[in-house]
């Protein structure tokens, strides 16, 4: 019986072992191919299907590539101002200290133009948490240096690589996230393989469910691609994110249960 | 008792950016020299070795993967 | 709590006022001449009074987007400051305008540009009826010159803000606000439930439930069809608040020849000048916009045929007589007589301005 298995007995709903969430909207995505925001957007909203918590969840979106997250994420969201989702997140979530509040940035929404939003919503222990895409790129205006751009990488306004002399150090916002007593958990993952995917998706869980209990800020870094703004291939390109944005970025845990883990 | 799967490719979706090629453990799936709607090459399972173990749909950015696993 | 007579700062009736009309939220930044708002929500502890939040901001940049949050949730969101904090917050107000969501802000206007001063003035008039940041916009903007009127245009201001899904700016001054005056309260407004909130904003990001689609709220449109859609919406909204919502006071306009226009603490002085005037047998009259967007226009060019001349009183360089200019298209003369700086002009130097410069200049 085993071998004469067909295709289409498979196909069949009692099989499935994995399909999109419905959390996620039939819209094709607007980014890349190959773009990690993709497959961040997916398992937060995984998460949230999980955990069952569409009716009491409100998202907000930044400028910048995921400036249309509201496209793709079937939830409640609100877009922010260039760097301000923290101050609105902040709002949201002391109007509504029940619901479930997230913002969604980028590096340069985040860790540029938003530091201050940033830092004092963390400094504050604003309840809500904080989902930062670092791809160490202005990826939507076409490859611009981030403050996260690595030393020596090319980008539009670097085209001769950052020399820190002259353009400043790339920032590592989420170590200096955790030194503020207001973060409960600040996390850095990655969603390059099904490994990390898995990994990043635990970490996601584990922030909201600590939201929920009230604990302060929770925080995760997802370290991803810009193939585009990089000028590679996507699979070129999360290699150059292992072999060079790791080795910077290096991924894991940086804070838990309030405390620094210690390395 | 052995596990055999099989995978639904939303092709109109797939960007062809080929991120899951390498972490199929049966290297059952590739790109198919056709093209779909917005002239991307797609992914597909071309040697109907796939086991369901999902690495490719998790790994997948666009969310374009199903999968279903029987244990045969 | 029910009514009450109190003496009371023109900051502290207004932050009375908020959590009187059941504000959700207050989220500002101090900055003189109108910190007395946040001081004093902040000692009436209004988290007890009626579970309204009060919190202090990092940034007026940050205040403003934290209104953007909670007015997108369908609260009842306030913000207070001064001329150059509200020159940072203008992103958010156009966003706010864009994305066409309720709030009322306070701006005690002191004497710019650049950091300025911290003493009364009128030059923000530009800044708060012309949009003030990017795009096609108006704020309603309502002109408070006593502390009464401090109090009552909170309730009027979110009247509005909610009629018509747009941010309210009451656009006092460094004199109204600092100064004290006797104000008669309003009863206690509780504070909606999120039932009431859920009924009264649809479109408010309340958490998606079955029963209902995704509420998003964006000012962004990529298809610029689509933006210019929007665009000829809010224009239509903006005819309908022109229609609809003129706010204005006359004084002593029956048998007047002359005419002074003028709001806030400058109608004040200016009421003092008609006496003056008057007492030498010249007839002025006050015209006083209450909303200074819309400007009353109808009102004032049907006033034209019956007057020789218009002084606009502004304690600016002149900004409103532009708007007077045009409501009465020219047909008689419109001065302007101001002082800047902080600089509050006397009720003498008015009268001499008019009597001097205008009749017989």
């Amino acid at each position: 019986m085993a071998d004469t298995i067909t295709k289409a007995e498979i196909i069949n709903p009692e099989n499935l072992v994995y399909k999109k969430t419905s959390m996620m909207t039939n819209n094709v995505l607007s980014y890349c191919p190959g773009c990690g925001h993709g497959t961040a957007h997916r398992i937060i909203m995984e998460v949230i299907d999980e955990m069952g918590l569409q009716a009491k969840t409100i998202g907000v979106a930044p400028v910048g590539c995921s400036v249309l997250a509201y496209d793709f994420m079937n939830i409640d969201m609100q877009q922010a101002a260039h760097g301000r989702a923290p101050a609105l997140a902040t709002a949201i979530k002391r109007l509504h200290p029940e619901k479930t509040v997230f913002t969604y940035q980028g590096d340069g929404d985040l860790a540029a133009i938003g530091t201050a939003e940033t830092i004092h919503a963390a400094n504050r222990g604003e309840n809500f948490t904080i989902f930062f895409i670092n791809n160490g790129i202005y990826g939507m205006t076409g490859g611009q240096m981030a403050p996260t751009t690595l030393e020596g990488m090319k980008s539009s306004t670097t085209p001769y690589g950052r020399e820190w002399q002259r353009m400043g150090h790339p920032l590592k916002m989420t170590e200096l996230i955790a030194q503020l007593p207001g973060t409960y958990y600040v996390t850095r993952q990655a969603v390059h393989t099904p490994v990390s995917v898995r990994k990043a998706k635990k970490a996601v869980r584990t922030a909201i469910e600590l939201q929920q209990q009230n604990k302060g800020l929770t925080f995760v870094e997802i370290v991803s691609n810009c193939n585009s703004g990089w000028k590679m291939t996507p699979v070129q390109a999360n290699q150059w994110m292992v072999d060079n944005m790791f080795p910077f970025y290096p991924l894991g845990d940086i804070k838990v249960d309030g405390e620094l883990v210690k390395k | 008792m052995a596990l055999k799967g099989e995978i639904v490719v939303d092709i109109e979706k797939c960007k062809g950016c080929e991120v899951c090629l390498a972490h199929c453990p049966t290297e059952t799936i590739a790109m198919v020299d056709a093209v779909n709607g917005k002239g991307y090459h797609y992914m597909q399972d071309i040697h109907g070795k796939c086991t369901g173990c999902t690495n490719c749909a998790v790994v997948c950015p666009d969310g374009v993967i199903t999968v279903y696993r029987v244990k045969v | 709590m029910g009514k009450e007579l109190k003496l009371m700062k023109g900051n502290e009736a207004f932050a009375e006022a908020a959590i009187r009309a059941g504000v959700d939220g207050y989220f500002g930044y101090p900055i003189t001449p109108q910190s007395e708002v946040m001081e004093y929500l902040t000692a009436e502890k209004p988290h007890e009074r009626t579970g309204m939040i009060v919190l202090q901001a990092e940034s007026e940049v940050a205040s403003i987007n934290m209104l953007y949050g909670g007015a997108a949730c369908g609260k009842k969101v306030m913000t207070s400051s001064s001329s150059p904090g509200i020159s940072l917050m203008q992103e958010g107000i156009s966003y706010m305008a864009g994305a066409e969501l309720p709030c009322v802000l306070l701006n005690v206007v002191r004497g710019g540009p650049g950091l300025g001063t911290i003493q009364p003035s009128q030059a923000d008039y530009f800044q708060s009826t012309k949009g003030g940041g990017h795009g096609d916009y108006h704020t309603i903007v309502l002109a408070p010159s006593s502390v009464q009127e401090m109090y009552d245009y909170v309730e009027l201001g979110y009247e509005l803000a909610f009629k018509y899904r747009t941010p309210v700016m009451v656009q006092s001054d460094g004199a109204i606000g600092q100064m004290m005056e006797k104000v008669q309260t309003g009863d206690q407004k509780i504070r909606l439930t999120e039932e009431e909130i859920i009924r009264n904003c649809p479109w408010a990001t309340t958490g998606k439930t079955p029963n209902r689609e995704r509420n998003i709220i964006t000012s962004l449109n990529l298809d610029s069809l689509v933006q210019e859609k929007h665009n000829i919406k809010l224009q239509k909204k903006y005819r309908e608040i022109e229609a609809v919502e003129v706010r204005f006071e006359k004084i002593q306009c029956d048998d007047a020849e002359f005419l002074f226009v003028a709001y806030g603490t400058s109608a004040r002085i200016c009421l003092k000048s008609i006496q003056i005037l008057r007492a030498k047998g010249i007839k002025v009259g006050l015209f006083r916009p209450i909303t200074l967007y819309p400007f009353p226009k109808e009102p004032l060019y049907k006033m034209v045929k019956n007057v020789k001349g218009i002084l606009s009183v502004e304690m600016s360089a002149g900004q409103m007589i532009e708007d007077i200019k045009l409501a009465v298209e020219c047909k008689v003369p419109v001065y302007h007589f101001g002082r800047m700086g902080g600089i509050i002009p006397s009720p003498t130097e008015v009268a001499d301005f008019l009597e001097h410069q205008f009749i017989k200049g």
